[in-house]
């Protein structure tokens, strides 16, 4: 399994740990991931293409050609960019005039959108392609932990440009948490927005942080060791979005944040350290309870219980 | 201060071309709206702001481009909520990212937002790299640079060429 690995801005330039932790998780999986060599900013769909919509589309095309060159499909591991590359590959794809106006742009860099691959986000690999079963081979230790799961709006949304076919009440994160051993509670509101998309965190950060004051609320309520995402913009607005409602609004909510690869990579055996799970701004309290169960034998490895 | 009877609309103050460009950007469908609130009902920022989402079509549909100059379609975290409930079918995420290119093309841009656009000028990355990452970045045995823009200078001035050739070079100019 060979993919483009497209790295967006967040990812690398904020939370490398999410990068490593990917790479190594993804590796143990046997994915092959290909470095998009001089992509640049994805770029983000509710601010730049809100900015200026052609723009926002020749540069998504120009991302994707890179892709187009290494000759394999892309995987993202942010919700945004999975939001810009597959509805921009969905309208280069269906609208011939859109795809005329980009090429003649991107003749001026000679560069060219092909439409010859498909975007996909990591989610979709981790449950279509790979699936749980190879998931659950692959870790050496199952984690016992209760998980808030958020999911984000736009791995989802919107529904007639992705592939799920379903909106409002998915189950493929569940499972994929599940398949770690883990226990995905039930929440208020589960679905709701993190706040950050549309340049509302940039434009409005009060607005934001409203949202999320509201979603950690409901978190807060029934109790858990960690909240789990698949995005590193929500990542971003619930991890140091914490630390930002400590200091304007002298509210502490300790709810620590981790990015779904670090789970999956500790459960393969990877340290803290390898997958950059202190370079969150939360701290991952939840370790304490992990290493305390793998001292007492829980979370043994799924095979040999079997 | 305006006041509530300057905000008022009149037929003076309404843009038929508004309405339009709005249908031939592909909202065919925008004028069967009938106003019944689903959008705003499903808004989670319409639960802790003043933003109406029905209410921005209703005034879009009118030609009220007073619509452009306000807070209220930058409060759109663009969740696709009201896309996706909207019985009618209408694209209405979709529609407040047009409104918002075309409030730029007026000149209406928060500085918090042209500076985001700056920055995409100056690095090909809207959140680029810093010391404090490139550090983090060693620390896990990743490149201190990632393999994108960052690390490739040519390719960086073809992603100023294309903003320089969508004009999203002179959008970020021309707003003080």
């Amino acid at each position: 399994m060979k993919y483009s690995l497209y790295l967006g801005c967040v990812i690398p330039n904020r939370y490398p740990g999410i990068e490593a932790s990917a790479r190594r998780a993804l590796s143990r999986l046997a994915v092959e991931l290909l470095d998009m060599n001089g992509a640049s900013c994805c770029p983000a769909p509710g601010v730049i293409r809100a900015f200026n919509i052609d723009a926002w589309l020749a540069l998504a095309a120009r991302n994707l050609s890179i892709a187009e060159g290494l000759g394999a499909d892309v995987i993202t591991l942010c919700n945004g960019c999975f939001a810009t590359l597959a509805d921009a590959n969905h309208i280069l794809k269906n609208d011939p005039k859109a795809a005329e106006r980009v090429n003649a742009k991107l003749a001026e860099v000679r560069r060219s959108y092909k439409a010859e691959i498909e975007v996909y986000h990591i989610t979709e690999v981790l449950y279509k392609e790979i699936g749980l079963e190879k998931i659950k081979e692959s870790i050496e230790r199952e984690l016992p932990l209760r998980l808030a799961i958020h999911y984000g709006c736009h791995l989802m949304k919107p529904s007639k440009t992705r592939r799920w076919g379903v909106v409002q009440r998915p189950t493929f994160f569940e499972e994929l948490v599940e398949a770690l051993g883990a226990t995905s509670v039930e929440y208020k509101d589960k679905m709701m927005c993190c706040g950050a998309g549309g340049a509302v965190r940039s434009g409005f950060p009060d607005v934001a942080l409203d949202f999320t004051v509201e979603k950690l609320e409901n978190i807060q309520r029934v109790g858990v060791d960690a909240i789990v995402n698949v995005c590193p913009f929500c990542h971003l607005q619930l991890d140091q979005g914490q630390v930002e409602i400590e200091s304007k609004l002298r509210r502490k909510f300790e709810i620590p944040v981790v990015y779904y690869t670090q789970l999956l990579g500790l459960a393969q055996g990877f340290t803290p350290e390898e997958l950059g799970v202190y370079m969150n701004k939360t701290s991952p309290t939840y370790l304490d309870k992990l290493r305390e169960a793998w001292t007492t034998g829980q979370g043994a490895p799924a095979a040999e219980g079997s | 201060m305006t006041t509530a009877s300057e905000q008022a609309l009149t037929w003076k103050s309404l843009s038929p071309d508004f309405v339009k460009r709005l249908k031939d950007a592909g909202f065919e469908n925008i004028s069967t709206c009938m106003q019944c609130g689903t959008c705003t009902a499903s808004c989670p920022s319409g639960r802790r702001t003043a933003m109406r989402t029905r209410q921005l079509i209703r005034r879009s549909l009118l030609g009220d481009e007073g619509v452009l100059e306000g807070d209220d379609i930058w409060l759109c975290t663009t969740c696709y909520n009201c896309l996706e409930t909207c019985p009618r079918d209408i694209k209405v995420t979709d529609a407040i990212i047009l409104l918002r290119n075309i409030a730029i093309e007026r000149g209406h841009m928060l500085p918090t937002h042209k500076r985001v656009a700056e920055i995409l000028l100056e690095t090909g990355h809207a959140v680029p790299i810093n010391e404090e990452n490139r550090k983090k970045r060693a620390q896990l045995m990743l490149s201190e640079l990632p393999p994108t823009v960052h690390s490739h200078p040519q390719s960086l001035e073809e992603v100023k060429k294309l903003l320089a050739s969508t004009g999203f070079d002179k959008m970020v100019a021309g707003k003080k």
